[in-house]
C-alpha cells in the first residue's frame, strides 16, 4: 500500500520539476519571439571588455535555440540542459557559469531557512499548544495579537524594522552582508561568530514573521482535540494532565499543522527571499535580485527552476514522512 | 463521498433560502461582538480614508520624481518628507496606498470569481472535470507563485503598467480559492436541501447559482479578502525584486526605493516609517477582517475562540 503512495507523491515531484522546466522556457517564448535570445544579443553587441568571449556563448546559444531550429527540437535540447542543470553562463557576470554561481548562495539560504523553518514551526507550536492549556497563564494569551500582527506583515518589513532598532540605533549587530566585508571565508570560530553575528537578524525577522500563523492554528486543533472522546477517556481512567496534554492533544493536533507546513512552504521561502534582500545575505535571494537588476535572464531562470524544485522536493519529503505521524493516511490514499 | 469531505474541512452555515441578506445582516449584527472583524474593517477604512482625503491636500503629480528638494525631513509642506529623488512622500503614499489596494483588488476579485466558478462547477458535478482541477490545482500551489510570477514579470518588463501587474498576478491567484471553495461546495452538496432541489428537477446551474451560492457567500468573502490580501502580497514582492512598475508611486516601489538606497542605514528615517506603517496597516486589518469573517462563515469557531 505505500507503494502506491510513494509512486503518487514522486510522481508528483517529477511533475513539478518538468513544469519548473517548462515555464522557464515557454513563458518567455508566448510572444512567439524568443526574448532571451535578444537580450543577449543586445548585451553582446554593446561590447566592452566585459563581453570578451560572450560572442561565443551568443554562437552557442543560436546553435541550441536558434530560430533555425523548430520548437520542440529547442524545447528537448531546453529539458536536456536543464536536467543536467545547465543554465548557461550568466549573463551579467560572464564567464561565470549560472550553476556555480547558486552553487555559491545555496548553502547560505539553505542554512538561514532551515533554522528559521524549524525554529519558527516548534516554538510556535508549543505557544499555541500551551495557550490552549487550561492551566495557561494570562501573559501567554496577551503575546497572541502582537504576534498574529506580526504574521500578517511580509518578513522583509520586520526586517527593515529590525535593521533600524536593533542594527543602526543600537548597533548591537551588523546590518548587511553575511559576514564583515573583507573577511575571508573559512572554517574557523571567529569567522563562524561573524556568520552567525550576520545570520540572527534575518532569521529573527523570519521567525518573529512566522510564529503567530502557527501558534494560531495550534491553538485551535488543540481545542478541538481536547473535545474528542478519547480525550475525555483518558481523562476518566486518570490519566496525568500532562500525559493527556502531550500523547493526546499536540500528537493529534500536530498533524493538520505538519500538512500546513507542506502547504506554506513556498510561501514561507518566497518570503525569506525578500528578506535575504534587505539584509543582503549572500543567499539565492539577493543572487536573484542582483539577476533581475541586471537582466541576468539565465541566472533568474536557473534561479526559479532551483526553488519550485527545491519546495517540490521538500513537499515530498514531508509527504512521505508524513504517514509515520498519522498511518491512516497511506490507507485512505489507496 | 461524506468522509471525503469531512476530509477537506467542514462549514456548518446550515442556513436555506435567501441567505445572501442574511449574511449580510449577521456581519452587521456581529459586528459589535466580532472583534477582529470591526477592528480589522476600522483599520482598512481608515486608511483608505486617509488616503483619498489626504490626495485631496496634496497634487498627485508631487508623487514624481524632482517635484519638491531631496531628502526633506517632514515639516508643514512636506508632512511625510521627501525622498533622495525629490518624490513628495505624502503623496506617494496617498496616491500609493489607492493604486496598491487596486492592484489587490483586480487580482483579488478576479481570482475569487475565476477559481469560485470552476470550484463550483468541478465540485458539483464531479467527474473527470473535477479530477483535472484538483490535479492543477495541487501541483500549482505547490509551485510558489512568486517563482513564476518573476519569470512573468521579467518578461513583460517593458510593458509592465499597475493594470498589467494586477492581471499577471490574477493568472495565479484563482488557485487557492478553487482548493478552498471546492472543499466547501463538497459538503453542501450533500445537504438535504441540495438533494431536494435536486430531486424537485431543479438545473445543475440552478443549484449551483440559487442553493450553494448564497450559503457560502460570507465564506466567499473571507476568501475575497484573502486573495486580495495575498494579491497584495504578491505585488509587493515584485515591487520589491525591481520587477515593478517604476513610474508608478505604489507601496511597493516606495519600499524597493528606500531598500535600494539604504535608507534605513543612511538614517533617513521619514522616508522608510510612513510607507512600513501603511504598509503594515493594510496586511494587519486584511488578516483582521478575514479572521473575523471565518468566525461568520464557520459559526463553530464563535464557541472556541
Amino acid at each position: 500500500m505505500f507503494i502506491f503512495y510513494l509512486v503518487k507523491r514522486v510522481g508528483i515531484f517529477l511533475l513539478i520539476v518538468w513544469l519548473a522546466a517548462t515555464i522557464n522556457f515557454f513563458l518567455p517564448r508566448l510572444g512567439g519571439q524568443n526574448p532571451v535570445a535578444q537580450k543577449i544579443m543586445q548585451q553582446a553587441a554593446l561590447g566592452g571588455n566585459l563581453h570578451v568571449g560572450m560572442q561565443d556563448m551568443v554562437k552557442e546559444y543560436e546553435t541550441k535555440f536558434g530560430l533555425t531550429k523548430p520548437l520542440w527540437s529547442q524545447y528537448l535540447t531546453y529539458l536536456a540542459d536543464t536536467a543536467r542543470f545547465d543554465f548557461n553562463y550568466s549573463i551579467a557576470s560572464y564567464p561565470r557559469r549560472v550553476s556555480d554561481m547558486i552553487l555559491e548562495g545555496l548553502p547560505w539560504t539553505i542554512a538561514l531557512l532551515t533554522v528559521t523553518t524549524i525554529l519558527s514551526f516548534v516554538i510556535g507550536n508549543l505557544l499555541g499548544a500551551f495557550q490552549a492549556w487550561p492551566g495557561a497563564p494570562r501573559w501567554l494569551l496577551l503575546l497572541m495579537p502582537p504576534f498574529l500582527a506580526m504574521s500578517a506583515v511580509p518578513f522583509f518589513l520586520l526586517g527593515l524594522i529590525l535593521v533600524y532598532v536593533v542594527g543602526f540605533s543600537m548597533q548591537l549587530l551588523p546590518l548587511y552582508g553575511g559576514y564583515t566585508a573583507g573577511a575571508i571565508p573559512q572554517w574557523s570560530f571567529s569567522f563562524a561568530v561573524d556568520v552567525i553575528r550576520h545570520t540572527i537578524l534575518p532569521a529573527v525577522a523570519i521567525i518573529l514573521g512566522s510564529l503567530g500563523g502557527w501558534a494560531l492554528g495550534m491553538r485551535a486543533m488543540m481545542v478541538t482535540t481536547q473535545g474528542e472522546d478519547y480525550v475525555t477517556f483518558a481523562e476518566a481512567k486518570g490519566l496525568k494532565d500532562g500525559t493527556i496534554f502531550v500523547h493526546y492533544g499536540i500528537r493529534n493536533a500536530m498533524l493538520p499543522q505538519a500538512t500546513a507546513l507542506a502547504l506554506t512552504l513556498g510561501q514561507f521561502v518566497s518570503g525569506a527571499v525578500l528578506v535575504e534582500i534587505v539584509f543582503g545575505y549572500p543567499g539565492i535571494g539577493t543572487l536573484l535580485f542582483q539577476a533581475i537588476t541586471g537582466s541576468d535572464y539565465f541566472l533568474v531562470q536557473g534561479i526559479v527552476f532551483l526553488v519550485i524544485v527545491a519546495i517540490g522536493l521538500a513537499t515530498l519529503i514531508l509527504d512521505l514522512v508524513y504517514p509515520l505521524l498519522d498511518p491512516r493516511i497511506v490507507s485512505r490514499s489507496v | 463521498m461524506a468522509a471525503v469531505a469531512n476530509d477537506e474541512g467542514e462549514l456548518t452555515t446550515g442556513r436555506t433560502g435567501g441567505a445572501g441578506a442574511a449574511a449580510t445582516l449577521t456581519a452587521f449584527r456581529y459586528l459589535r461582538r466580532n472583534k477582529s472583524l470591526t477592528v480589522g474593517l476600522v483599520l482598512l477604512l481608515g486608511l483608505i480614508a486617509f488616503a483619498v482625503i489626504g490626495g485631496l491636500f496634496v497634487d498627485p503629480q508631487n508623487a514624481r520624481p524632482l517635484s519638491v528638494r531631496v531628502l526633506q525631513p517632514p515639516s508643514w509642506a512636506l508632512p511625510f518628507g521627501s525622498d533622495r529623488q525629490g518624490r513628495n512622500l505624502f503623496a506617494v503614499i496617498t496616491s500609493g496606498t489607492l493604486l496598491t489596494l487596486r492592484i489587490g483588488l483586480i487580482a483579488g476579485v478576479l481570482g475569487v470569481t475565476i477559481g469560485a466558478t470552476l470550484a463550483f462547477v468541478s465540485a458539483y458535478y464531479g467527474g473527470w472535470i473535477d479530477s483535472v482541477l484538483r490535479s492543477i490545482v495541487d501541483v500549482g500551489l505547490t509551485v510558489p507563485n512568486l517563482m513564476v510570477l518573476i519569470v512573468v514579470a521579467l518578461m513583460l518588463r517593458e510593458g509592465m503598467t499597475v493594470n498589467v501587474m494586477a492581471l499577471v498576478i490574477a493568472s495565479l491567484a484563482w488557485l487557492y480559492p478553487a482548493r478552498t471553495i471546492r472543499s466547501q461546495v463538497l459538503t453542501l452538496r450533500e445537504r438535504a436541501y441540495v438533494e431536494i432541489a435536486r430531486l424537485s428537477g431543479m438545473s445543475g446551474p440552478g443549484i449551483i447559482i440559487k442553493e450553494l451560492l448564497p450559503n457560502l457567500l460570507p465564506y466567499l468573502m473571507a476568501s475575497l479578502v484573502g486573495s486580495v490580501s495575498a494579491a497584495i502580497l504578491a505585488s509587493i514582492g515584485l515591487d520589491v525584486l525591481g520587477l515593478g512598475v517604476f513610474e508608478a508611486p505604489t507601496l511597493g516601489m516606495t519600499l524597493y526605493w528606500v531598500n535600494f538606497t539604504g535608507a534605513v542605514i543612511n538614517g533617513w528615517w521619514w522616508w522608510w516609517l510612513a510607507p512600513i506603517i501603511v504598509v503594515g496597516i493594510l496586511f494587519i486589518s486584511l488578516f483582521s477582517i478575514s479572521i473575523g469573517l471565518d468566525e461568520i462563515a464557520n459559526p463553530r469557531l464563535r464557541r472556541r475562540v
